[in-house]
């Protein structure tokens, strides 16, 4: 039973209620001014753009599957049962590579500060464990954000492009992008007209990774077994030669004194040249 | 790039030379950008935003430092697991380039990181899925290695006969254990992008990445390795050893082969060739990474380009500007469309980079006239290298560049 929030872009009049009350959960400044940049940022964790005659709120995706936890080298980004995907600024050590990893552009950083963070919205994680609705669902005066059980938004929205049908681009975004994301919408025309990105695969980001990453073990044991041989071999060969009092290496040069050649690290002597 | 040679060790002064006022202007340029660094944050001192959060110092400092460092493995396989004993003369200053490289890319990754003084937490705050986890623990684990390859160098020098004998004892262990790390880490700078497939462009986008990125640092090892050669050979004026360089050379050429061969049948199966008739700008870039990967290679395999110390050195060098031409690519312009958004470096980041670059050369050139890194020289010139060094690094540091 994972939350999400259902964002009906069709309901949604721009009045950014959800953005005033995202500020003061987080406790962020919001004024005219910043209710004036339509893009997220360190201290504006949610937006609405305006694309024409339609409205399209921004926030994390929240994804089922999310890239930004899954590269994080330090574990500082958590996917929740719960479905919010959290983030520890005690662990984060600035690496940024959650910011690049996020397919949906959505991590942020605070690029002027000596000790920055990195900021996204986490669906009121807090809230919705103790049973409350996230601050913008709770803000949103005409239920153009919802918040709830996933399924349950996932069938609501569904039924809404079924009752309407002229009304809706027949299609829910966030149902398979990267592998699906907690934050759902529906919108009058095609995706890409408000802003939000098509292009994005269907599976989830992480198994792109994972794929190669669980090959590990084995390349470890195979190399170990491959070079430990290779260099048996070596060292056979040039032990069998010494017995045999003759010169087994390739080049012209005389083996080290010490009788086992190559394999030391340690210097030899350099008597034996020039 | 002539680096400054030994003056006379009665002098009192340094000589100024042209490449000793641009490496002290360097050094002072970056020190200026440090200090915007620590004081006005990642912000002040980068032209990085939150739509572009990797520049530079992730692309050059790291990924390229790194890369440039794969000559430690490879000469390590190449002598001590194969056996092939005529590269050993090579061996210690590639040894010497890789510790110190490494060493370099943590200082750049200070720098990056937004908490430097968190860069230890993926030592004890695991995540096994991130694939930056993994270069973490490798690079540490790596460097230390190195180090320890290092070592023997150190007591030779001060005659120490004791700790020599005891990594002596690891050895075979210890650098089986480098060679499988360095594959790791080196493929995995690549498997970082492997997250990325809707923003990097598809020229460089592969899911054949990593093995691209292994192949790839081995030529380029082996390219810093006669480039290196070739350096310290007029620094210190000894001998080129040409033969053995002209064979790694055709080794080189054989690597590249292999790398290109692997980069076009990649393009092939995804289908992406086409591409490169668009009129943008990662055509114009993706050709001049293959042009510089392309040139050298076919000359490589002339004998009498090989045999030709000058010619021999520019085929290493175009292929160490592919690698970091390759690099660079995947790690900034290849996502800039993706990414919606443009990034030029500011100069505070170049300042940075160039200041790890120019300090990496100083040092070596100190390790390599302190210690006996070049075989000629330290039979030959042992007492001369024994009295001059210390006393000229004592009476200036900046006594080379």
């Amino acid at each position: 039973m994972s939350k999400a929030i259902l964002y009906d872009s069709t309901l949604c009049i721009g009045c950014r209620a959800c953005e005033s009350a995202c500020a003061d959960r987080w406790g962020l400044p919001y004024d005219d001014k910043i209710a004036a940049e339509e893009k997220i940022s360190a201290h504006k964790l949610t937006t609405i753009e305006t694309h024409g005659d339609h409205f399209v709120r921004r926030l994390c995706m929240n994804c089922v599957k999310p890239a930004c936890a899954s590269v994080c080298p330090v574990g500082a980004l958590q996917k929740t049962a719960l479905g919010p995907v959290t983030y520890d600024a005690d662990k984060c050590m600035g690496c940024r590579y959650c910011m690049q990893a996020c397919p949906f552009q959505v991590p942020t950083y605070e690029w002027s500060s000596r000790l920055p963070r990195m900021r996204k919205c986490n669906e009121c994680y807090e809230r919705q464990s103790q049973g409350k609705l996230t601050a913008c669902a709770e803000a949103c005066p005409t239920g153009a954000t919802k918040c709830g059980d996933r399924d349950e938004l996932i069938g609501e929205a569904q039924r809404r492009i079924a009752e309407k049908p002229g009304q809706y681009y027949g299609q829910i975004y966030g149902l398979k992008e990267v592998g699906g994301t907690s934050v759902l919408y529906l919108s009058a025309v095609p995706f890409e007209q408000i802003g939000l990105r098509t292009g994005v695969p269907s599976e989830p980001l992480p198994d792109y990774t994972w794929r190669v990453l669980e090959l590990l073990p084995d390349v470890v044991s195979t190399g170990a077994v491959l070079l430990g041989g290779i260099w048996w071999v070596t060292n056979r060969r040039e032990e069998v030669a010494k017995a045999e009092g003759r010169s087994p290496r390739r080049s012209g040069r005389p083996p080290s004194k010490n009788g086992q050649g190559g394999h030391a690290v340690v210097p030899e002597k350099l008597e034996g040249r020039k | 790039m002539t680096l400054g040679t030994g003056t006379p060790a009665a002098k009192r002064w340094p000589r100024i030379t042209v490449w000793r006022a641009i490496f002290a202007a360097i050094l002072l340029s970056g020190a200026y950008a440090t200090y915007l660094r620590i004081f006005y944050g990642l912000g002040g001192s980068t032209n990085l935003s939150d739509k572009f959060p990797w520049g530079l110092w992730i692309a050059f400092d790291v990924m390229c430092g790194v890369a440039l460092a794969a000559g430690g493995f490879t000469l390590v396989a190449i002598v001590h697991i194969f056996g092939i004993e005529k590269y050993r003369p090579v061996l210690r200053p590639c040894i010497l380039t890789a510790f110190l490289g490494y060493v370099l890319v943590v200082v750049g990754l200070l720098f990056d990181l937004g908490r430097p003084d968190r860069l230890w937490h993926p030592l004890v705050m695991w995540n096994p899925h991130s694939v930056m986890f993994e270069v973490a623990w490798c690079v540490t684990l790596y460097s230390t290695v190195l180090f320890l390859e290092f070592v023997p160098v150190v007591c030779e020098r001060f005659g120490w006969a004791k700790p020599a004998e005891w990594i002596h004892r690891i050895s075979v262990p210890l650098m089986i254990l480098g060679i499988l790390l360095s594959t790791l880490h080196q493929s995995s700078l690549g498997s970082l992008f492997l997250i990325v497939p809707a923003k990097l462009y598809p020229l460089w986008y592969s899911p054949v990445l990593p093995l691209l990125f292994f192949v790839s640092a081995i030529a380029v090892g082996l390219a810093m390795t006669i480039f290196e050669s070739w350096h310290s050979s007029r620094a210190f004026g000894r001998a080129l050893e040409l033969p053995l360089l002209a064979s790694l050379g055709r080794v080189l050429a054989v690597t590249m082969s292999v790398y290109l061969w692997i980069r076009f049948l990649d393009l092939l199966q995804r289908g992406v060739l086409p591409l490169v008739a668009r009129n943008r700008m990662e055509t114009w870039l993706f050709a001049l990474e293959i042009g510089l990967a392309l040139v050298p290679t076919v000359l490589l395999y002339q004998r009498s380009v090989r045999m030709r110390p000058g010619a021999l050195y520019a085929c290493a060098v175009m292929v160490v500007f592919s690698v970091i031409a390759n690099r660079l690519n995947v790690g900034t312009t290849g996502l800039e469309a993706g990414s919606g958004t443009h990034y030029t470096p500011k100069w505070s980041e170049i300042a940075i980079t160039l200041s790890i670059v120019a300090a990496g050369f100083a040092i070596f050139r100190m390790v390599a006239g302190y210690f006996p890194i070049f075989e000629a020289q330290a039979h030959g010139n042992e007492h001369a290298v024994a009295e001059v060094s210390p006393q000229k690094k004592e009476v200036d540091p900046v006594a080379v560049g």
